[in-house]
């Protein structure tokens, strides 16, 4: 799992690259729950995302409870695949998904 | 090949998707359904490793075929561990609030919505578990009820060419 980060004060954009699923996320995790401490404005860029398992779910949700607590948090660049999987598991109501 | 028998490791997902990914561009699978079969194979095979087995390591067979009436990709993962009928699962609730979910359920829920059937069976000491998914249209042409050994075109990372 490559994620570009792009820190701009508290301010946090986390490009991310090809899929979030049962063998990548825990580097996602590892990346991720680090690189937003401090953060109240949070970017997730999924435009290089191919898909996401209930795996990469889990790192989300958790990403997302750490930052409802501190700041905010959007998801941006979401494909198809991605979009249908947020919208099934409900994820998309409770996150902001552009 | 149309089947690969290996060990059921989550470390093995990757080998088990590439192998399948394979037969999907043989057909020219089209891209969202080969990210949604990805996404299925993730759910079940982990699944399969976390539980069938544990604490011990066993094998596990998937074996990827093809339907012509509808045209589908038909994907079987066989295991002799413990026996699960994952299609006995209650539905998770996706409309909690973020401080109450949950993600246990909600990969073979993702499964049963993004796959067109899903059947499961216990025979003979192994559990038996099936997912069809319909492909439109753009499955080149083939007759058998075979993936061909032979593919003489593969699409990666292109668009789907619907016109085919």
């Amino acid at each position: 799992m490559e994620i570009e980060l792009k820190k701009d004060g508290t301010h946090l954009t986390a490009v991310m690259h090809g899929r979030i699923d049962t063998s990548t996320s825990t580097d996602a995790e590892r990346i991720l729950i680090p690189a937003i401490e401090g953060i109240d404005d949070l970017v997730l860029d999924f435009a290089d995302i191919e898909y996401i398992s209930s795996a990469g779910l889990r790192v989300l949700l958790l990403v997302f409870k750490q930052m409802s607590a501190q700041g905010k948090m959007k998801i941006i660049n979401v494909n198809e695949v991605v979009r249908e999987v947020l919208d099934i598991t409900g994820f998309i109501d409770i996150m902001n998904v552009e | 090949m149309n089947e690969m028998t290996i060990d059921a490791t989550v470390e093995n997902i990757p080998a088990v998707t590439a192998f399948v990914n394979e037969k999907l561009e043989e057909l020219n699978c089209p891209m969202k359904a080969q990210m949604q079969i990805d996404i299925a194979i993730d759910e079940v095979f982990s699944n399969i490793s976390n539980y069938a087995y544990k604490p011990d390591v066993g094998p596990a067979t998937v074996r990827v075929e093809v339907d012509n009436d509808p045209v589908a990709v038909v994907i079987t993962f066989i295991d002799g561990g413990r026996q699960f009928d994952p299609l006995s699962v209650d539905d998770p609730d996706t409309t909690l609030p973020a401080s109450e979910r949950r993600i246990g359920g909600l990969g073979l829920f993702l499964v049963r919505k993004t796959m067109d059937e899903i059947t499961y069976e216990y025979r003979e000491g192994k559990n038996i578990l099936r997912i069809r998914k319909n492909i439109k249209k753009s499955l080149r042409t083939f007759t058998t009820s075979d993936v061909p050994d032979t593919g003489t075109e593969t699409r990666r990372g292109g668009k789907l060419n619907e016109s085919d």
